[in-house]
């Protein structure tokens, strides 16, 4: 038998156990095996691709293989589930240089004189280039390398639009004139390009919209896998890039939803930059009521249902342990307890989700924004632990409030809310959030972690 | 030539169509998990980098080996660390 028949034959097979992996991580029963199935797709697609003839020394092939499967079995196995954000999205850089080499290799060989596939080697170094970059800047903000604020500066718009200017300029004389600067400085002068916009583009971005933003570059970083199965004309290429670059928009598309706001406005308008003008009238909102571990014992121990309301501030104090042992604690008090998690809280798409499974939390007492909401009138007692914007009553009461529209978890109608916070400064973007003056709110105020302990201990008695 | 890339937009377009499908029904729990293992999916372009790496010219070999070296990490690191997170979720 032909052997290009047996290559494509198992490259079919290859697609079908990426689409029946991808399908079933749509269950938390299934997922393990669906990643199992994906990830035999991929080895079957390696070992047949190692087959092919025109393939003349190995020892390169080899070394790279084994250099970079040791570089990738240490990280994954080493990593803290707090840092798996910062994971991620250094993962998925290393996808978008590994397509950037890959349509450059192409380029240098020279064997294309075809617009159309010249086209493909453009998108496939731009897309790469700008993944690259980006996600090493989102791995910088999510690790507190660098800043997470967003940094904006005056002409920014200006800027991009040149280089996006420059950009095409060069795709042009890829594609059509060929020769009004040499191709190798072509394609140099394409890649710088590539990672100065993979820069600008995510560094105007705030870290609370990092879970927008880390969708999107895994998209981007299948996209430029499908652009590279266009330059050598690979099917399989193609089915698993456009089906990662199809979830990754997904993803960035529910993010969006979740905070009731445009891709272009999380994109563009450096939210959380600008301080808040209404920050002033912050002291004119009444009174905080803050409350000791003791007393806050005393309502909970009397509580018969009880919602934790997890964000970010819990993955920083690492209190995920903590605050499940309290939870345990609370249900052999008799209470019934719930985990309220809000799509956007945390630093990626079900952060929070990752961090209790870490601590053991069963996965099916996670409820969802809109499973609670209805009932929140019920719950005797809401705790809401290192989250602040998705709480904000202000979302749906204050027209004038940046997050105005945002869905949240509606914790203010239910009969009393903790907070915990470290202290009264308003934490991302300095958006006044009027949930701690209400008259049902009780402030616990130190470190996440600390406090939920002598919750703990007062429990233990 | 024309036909195959005709083909290969086909295949594309339909691919797209599929993986929206496969995604929206995904539940939020999972969406870490869904996205570093499609993030690790998204390594196949280290087939483009094997065959890169295998050719006869020293720039070609020299950037599809630096390529299969960045895909590896991403391959093996993005399905471990992903089977890692799944291992987490339990319910009692």
């Amino acid at each position: 038998m032909d052997i290009s028949i047996l290559v494509n034959l198992s490259y079919i097979a290859s697609s079908i156990l990426f689409i029946v992996g991808l399908k079933m991580l749509g269950s938390p029963d299934t997922a393990r095996r669906g990643n199992f199935l994906s990830s035999s797709g991929m080895l079957l697609a390696v070992l047949i691709t190692l087959l092919d003839q025109n393939i003349i020394d190995y020892r390169y092939i080899a070394g790279a293989l084994v250099a970079g499967s040791l570089v990738g079995f240490f990280a994954a196995t080493r990593v803290k589930m707090t840092s798996m954000p910062e994971m991620v999205a250094i993962f998925n850089g290393f996808g978008g240089i590994a397509s950037l080499l890959v349509g450059s290799a192409e380029y240098v060989s020279g064997a294309f004189d075809n617009p159309a596939f010249l086209g493909a080697i453009f998108l496939t170094v731009l897309i790469g280039g700008i993944t690259f970059t980006g996600s090493i800047i989102a791995y910088g903000k999510l690790s507190e390398t660098i800043s997470g604020k967003p940094y904006l500066y005056k002409g920014q718009q200006f800027v991009n639009g040149i280089l996006l200017f420059a950009i095409l300029l060069v795709g042009i004389n890829m594609l059509f004139i060929q020769g009004f600067i040499s191709s190798e400085q072509t394609l140099l002068l394409l890649i710088g390009l590539a990672f100065i916009l993979g820069v600008l583009f995510v560094i105007p971005i705030g870290g609370a919209d990092m879970p927008v933003v880390i969708a999107l570059l895994n998209s981007f970083s299948g996209l430029a896998a499908c652009a590279a199965g266009f330059v050598i004309l690979n099917n399989v290429l193609i089915v698993a890039g456009a089906l990662v670059g199809a979830s990754g928009l997904i993803l960035t598309n529910i993010m969006c939803k979740a905070m009731n706001r445009s891709l272009a406005n999380v994109l563009f308008s450096g939210f959380g930059a600008a301080p808040d003008p209404s920050g002033e009238s912050a002291q004119e909102q009444g009174e905080v009521k803050p409350i000791s571990a003791e007393d806050a014992y005393l309502i909970l121990e009397a509580a018969s249902s009880v919602l934790i309301v997890p964000g970010y501030g819990m993955a920083v104090a690492q209190a995920q342990h903590t605050v499940r042992e309290l939870g345990e604690l609370l249900e052999e008090n008799g209470a019934e307890v719930k985990y309220a998690i809000h799509p956007v809280a945390g630093r990626m798409p079900g952060h929070m989700n990752v961090l209790l499974a870490e601590a053991n939390v069963s996965y099916d007492v996670l409820v969802e924004p809109e499973d609670v909401n209805p009932i929140m009138e019920t719950v005797d007692v809401c705790m809401v632990i290192g989250a602040n914007d998705v709480v904000n009553p202000d979302a749906k009461d204050n027209e004038g409030s940046p997050i105005y529209g945002m869905p949240i978890i509606e914790v203010d109608n239910s009969k009393t809310v903790f907070v915990l916070k470290r202290s009264m400064a308003s934490g991302f973007a300095g958006i006044q959030n009027p949930l701690f003056f209400k008259s049902n709110t009780r402030m616990l105020f130190g470190d996440a972690k600390e406090m939920v302990s002598s919750l703990v201990s007062e429990f233990k008695g | 030539m024309e036909s195959q890339i005709i083909l290969l937009i086909f295949i594309l377009v339909l691919s797209i169509f599929l993986g929206v499908e496969l995604i929206t029904k995904v539940p939020s729990t999972l969406h870490t998990p869904l996205m570093s293992g499609a993030n690790a999916i998204s390594g196949i372009t280290l087939v483009g980098a094997i065959l890169s790496s295998g050719s006869s010219e020293f720039v070609t070999i020299a950037l599809g080996t630096a390529a299969v070296f960045f895909a590896s990490i991403n391959v093996v690191g993005g399905y471990l660390v992903t089977n890692r997170m799944l291992g987490m979720f339990k319910k009692k």
